[in-house]
């Protein structure tokens, strides 16, 4: 194949992706767009393969390893349960930084030949940015998924001097591309990468729980900028073109997550909740316990009810029982939605497919700007598992280090029924007054065996 | 300790204070629980239930007085019940301290603690000993149900065989406890309810409850109900004769009116006067459950049922609670029942009166001797006070608040271009050409990218992340076109790149599909 058809096929593999990622607009596009997604890639690859610049003995090569990598996918995307997405994405991603790594050292090696002037300057540059980049994507992701999956401590890691120890990385990666823009010789390069390594693995490490959705989407920008550095270090417009897609789609994830909790993304990366900035609003009033069949007597003379799953859901495998639980309620002919935050859970979205794997229809599935003006209407609102997404403190403590945050108001709903473990705090360990209220019950225990409690009793 | 119920001896009461259910809670405390005999007959609650209960049955009041340690009773005592109570001992019950005077003086000389349960106060955290709340509530209830029997229609509309019926018309005056449930109940019978009140933000509970707000146009500073603890305050002449026109444009058209009128610590403001009796048609029922306190009708004559000239019926009981005993007494027992497990904070049968309490110490009228009547304000608010509502802009204001918006934004966006085009041109002016033909498709795809991801569905979230995954796997280009250069540690590094993206690529889109596959509508 010669270039100009290379080129032509790279053009629809663009065309392709963008119509990919605009067809998941909505559901049913998006089933016929992943077509497109596979379709452009494959468009790709061959291409690529039967190009110009692939000697004829490495598709030889190439062939096992394609099959290889695509038969450990497979076995990997099928087996993964959706609790583990999270971990699924963030080990992806881990694989993505490490190519980059790779195929930056390995442009070190090739050199410079062909090129003159400015370009060499250039290509060191993006050698140096393909492989710092693609560091920090890999062990970030690396530390993302063990703290996903539960292997390392989800806390945040907090070292002395975290902010200065960054900022020196940075530094000296800076001193070590200058260096090796003079010629110093690769180990530089070998240097910068070891200290990308930590960078990415400390920036990660400090940065605990409920932000992790922020971390997560911010891991899948840095893959797309990496890919996109990639591209500009072979001169290859496709890995740009796609690596730009991907990385601002990650950003713009970022970006609403943050919005989400009202944070800004600076404050995200350098972890931790900001301090109060006041005595925070006392509460007044008690928990009150509820029991199984009063809920029970609730569910059946409620119209309308609107459960608020969150990450505790998720922990304590409820959904197929928060499924049956809907699936009963609306043969009584009830009206039962969801309300779901957009930080609910540890990836953007994670809510929607948990309860979409469980078979809950995706259309009483709605976002939070969809819900909230419903909730006086409401006769219950059933919140699993969320703390923080459900806080009336955003909203009427100016002190809260919430404060401002946007929060489904479900406290506005006629009686509110919390599941919960105990009576601990939730992520950022700030009180809840929604336990306190008036119309709120709180039903204690592990959310799955009260959740089929419910499901026995209610005939 | 132990716990005990005499039976009542007001002229035609029925409740009383302990049922066999509240018996069994109250033993969980760790009390004895005592009843005098035949106590709950009128509220159809046997000995046998009691005993059942595991409640011991006495003979005669005068030996459970002796006996017990704490009496729970529903009206005020009587002399006689004052004489039988022993120093140190506690009595809870309906007490209205600030009429009973000399009745608190009496029980205090005999060194009774008193619990009175009228002056729990009114928060959050006591509601659930709420008695008057309780009591009004049957009463609301039970008001419709005393109107319904001497209104001669239905109170739905219907259309049938036979005719057209009109629905009937219900007026409720003040919409507390009682007014609202009435309202409620009034609503459910398929009557057309208009309800009024003198505080305006009860207006948003009266249309909850299905009933219309007799809207009064009236300019005035209203006063809070947090100030006055949630009750009515009394209100100025002006506003009066207001509110009296309005009831007199409406009195022709209403079937049914019940008033539920009443200011704490003073006679009920008579709102339904003669002459609005006389403009209703013949047939109508007027309910006055102010009547204990001098009616809110003028015609009202307390515990009677009278007749107007022109045929309206004036209903003037005070006993409504009384009349559903099993009901009332259900609820005011469990309101006791409340009252003892904040008193007893360990459960272990000890009643400890702790004066620090908010909720004990409003409602202690006497204690080790002392009156304790008044008690003082509690530390916390009734109701939050409403915070002050910013007014709303206007249209003109909204439309300049965004065109304001809008500029800002527009020149947000014009510096952030200026700025680009010279760092763009900072970038042209050093970088070969090569790079810039590199550079603009990277410019335009971020753009690209962005427009397209906003629209993005969030519950497709998750899916974004996989697919984006899975074609940020297009790295993997980068590998093929390494592997054939020579050189064995390229091939190797190659090799591995083209197999982990390789698994990104076919995972990120396998995961992809099946998740968008679990999406399903309704």
């Amino acid at each position: 194949m010669g270039i100009g058809i290379v080129t032509a096929t790279y053009i629809a593999a663009s065309v392709l992706f963008i119509l990919a990622l605009g067809g998941l607009s909505n559901q049913e596009k998006a089933k016929r767009a992943v077509w497109y997604g596979i379709v452009g890639m494959a468009l790709a690859v061959v291409a690529t393969m039967f190009g110009p610049g692939v000697g004829g003995w490495s598709i030889i090569l190439l062939i096992p390893l394609l099959g290889v990598g695509a038969f450990i996918g497979m076995v990997v995307a099928q087996r993964v349960e959706m609790t583990e997405m999270p971990q699924l994405v963030a080990a992806l991603h881990s694989f993505v930084g490490l190519a980059a790594v790779f195929i930056g050292l390995n442009s070190d090696i090739l050199g410079t030949h062909g090129l003159v002037g400015a370009e060499i300057a250039i290509h060191e540059v993006e050698v140096f940015l393909g492989v710092f980049i693609g560091a920090i994507t890999f062990t970030g992701s690396i530390i993302a998924y063990g703290k996903l999956a539960g292997k390392i401590d989800g806390k945040a890691l907090v070292l002395p001097f975290r902010h200065l120890l960054n900022i020196a990385a940075i530094i000296f990666s800076l001193i070590l591309l200058l260096m090796y823009m003079n010629h110093s010789g690769s180990w530089t390069l070998y240097l910068m990468m070891i200290i990308a390594f930590a960078l990415g693995a400390h920036l990660v490490a400090a940065i605990g729980g409920a932000d992790m959705p922020v971390v997560v989407s911010m891991l899948n920008s840095y893959s797309g900028w990496a890919a996109a550095a990639t591209g500009f270090l072979l001169g290859n417009d496709l890995l740009i073109v796609t690596g730009a897609l991907v990385g601002s789609s990650g950003a713009i994830l970022s970006y609403i997550m943050c919005k989400a909790m009202n944070r800004s993304f600076i404050s995200v990366i350098l972890g931790g909740f900001g301090g109060s900035k006041g005595p925070a609003m006392e509460i007044d009033g008690e928990m009150i316990a509820t029991d199984v069949n009063t809920v029970v007597a609730q569910l059946n003379d409620a119209k309308s009810i609107v459960i608020i799953p969150g990450y505790g859901m998720a922990v304590a495998q409820a959904q197929q029982s928060v499924s049956e639980l809907t699936r009963r309620l609306r043969d009584k002919g009830k009206n039962v939605r969801f309300a779901i935050h957009p930080v609910a859970g540890r990836l953007p979205g994670h809510m929607n497919v948990l309860l979409a794997e469980a078979k809950v229809p995706y259309d009483i599935v709605l976002e939070m700007d969809e819900i909230n003006d419903d909730f006086p209407e409401t006769d219950i609102a059933i919140v699993i598992g969320s703390n923080d997404i459900v806080n009336p403190a955003a909203q009427e403590d100016p002190n809260s280090p919430i404060a401002g945050m946007p929060v489904l108001e479900c406290w506005k709903a006629k009686s509110v029924i919390v599941s919960k473990r105990g009576q601990g705090t939730g992520y950022s360990g700030i009180e809840n007054p929604l336990f306190f209220k008036e119309n709120t019950r709180m039903l204690y225990g592990d959310a799955k065996a009260s959740l089929d409690q419910i499901l026995q009793s209610l005939s | 300790m132990r716990i005990g119920t005499p039976k009542e001896i007001f002229l035609g009461e029925n409740r009383v204070a302990m049922t066999p259910e509240s018996a069994l809670q109250m033993q969980k405390l760790g009390y004895e629980c005592f009843i005098e005999k035949g106590a709950g007959e009128a509220a159809r609650f046997s000995d046998k239930d009691y005993k059942n209960a595991g409640v011991k049955v006495l003979n005669s009041a005068a030996s459970l007085y002796k006996e017990v340690d704490i009496v729970a009773k529903v009206r005020p005592p009587e002399d006689i019940e004052i004489k039988r109570l022993k120093k140190g001992q506690t009595l809870i019950s309906f007490f209205y301290p600030g009429q009973n005077t000399t009745l608190l003086e009496a029980a205090n000389k005999k060194g009774a603690h008193i619990i009175a349960m009228d002056m729990v106060p009114r928060i959050s955290r006591a509601q659930k000993m709420d008695a008057l709340s309780s009591m009004a509530n049957i009463a609301g209830y039970r008001s419709v149900m005393e109107a319904g029997n001497n209104f001669g229609r239905f109170f739905t509309g219907q259309v049938t065989a036979a005719g057209k019926v009109p629905p009937a018309k219900v007026l409720i005056v003040g919409a507390g406890v009682a007014g609202l449930a009435a309202i409620g109940a009034a609503t459910s019978l398929g009557a057309m309810v208009y309800a009024f009140d003198v505080r305006p933000e009860v207006a948003e509970q009266i249309e909850s409850m299905g009933a219309e707000f007799v809207f009064l146009d009236f300019e005035q500073e209203q006063s809070d109900g947090a100030e006055t603890g949630g009750y009515a305050a009394p209100s100025s002449p002006e506003f009066r004769e207001k509110q009296l026109a309005k009831f007199r444009e409406l009195a022709p058209e209403m079937d049914i009116v019940i008033t539920t009128a009443l200011i704490p610590g003073r006679d009920a403001p008579k709102l339904w006067l003669e002459d609005m009796v006389s403009l209703q048609k013949p047939g109508s029922v007027v309910v006055d459950l102010a009547a204990e306190r001098g009616g809110n009708c003028d015609l009202t004559v307390m515990d009677k049922k009278i007749v107007s000239e022109n045929g309206v019926t004036i209903v003037g009981y005070t006993d409504f609670p009384s009349q559903m005993a099993a009901q009332s007494s259900t609820l005011y027992s469990t309101n006791i029942r409340h009252m003892m497990t904040d008193l007893t904070p360990d459960k272990d049968g000890k009643l400890k009166h702790d004066m620090k309490d908010d909720v004990i110490r409003g409602a202690t009228a006497s204690h080790k001797g002392k009156i304790t009547f008044p008690p003082p304000p509690p530390k916390i608010a009734a109701i939050a006070a409403k915070a002050p509502v910013a007014p709303e802009p206007s249209a003109e204001e909204l439309l300049a608040l965004e065109a304001l918006k809008l500029k800002k934004a527009g020149s947000q966006q014009t510096a952030l271009l200026v700025f680009g085009g010279l760092l763009m041109l900072l970038i042209g002016a050093y970088a070969p050409s090569s790079f810039m033909q590199h550079f603009i498709v990277f410019v335009l795809s971020c753009f690209i990218g962005f427009q397209v991801i906003w629209n993005v569905s969030h519950s497709l979230h998750t899916p974004l992340m996989a697919i984006t995954n899975a074609i940020s796997g297009i790295i993997i280009l980068g590998a093929l076109l390494q592997i054939g250069s020579s050189g064995f540690i390229i091939t190797i590094l190659a090799s591995i790149s083209v197999l982990i993206a390789m698994i990104n690529i076919v995972g990120g889109f396998m995961v992809t599909r099946r998740m968008l596959q679990m999406f399903q509508k309704s």
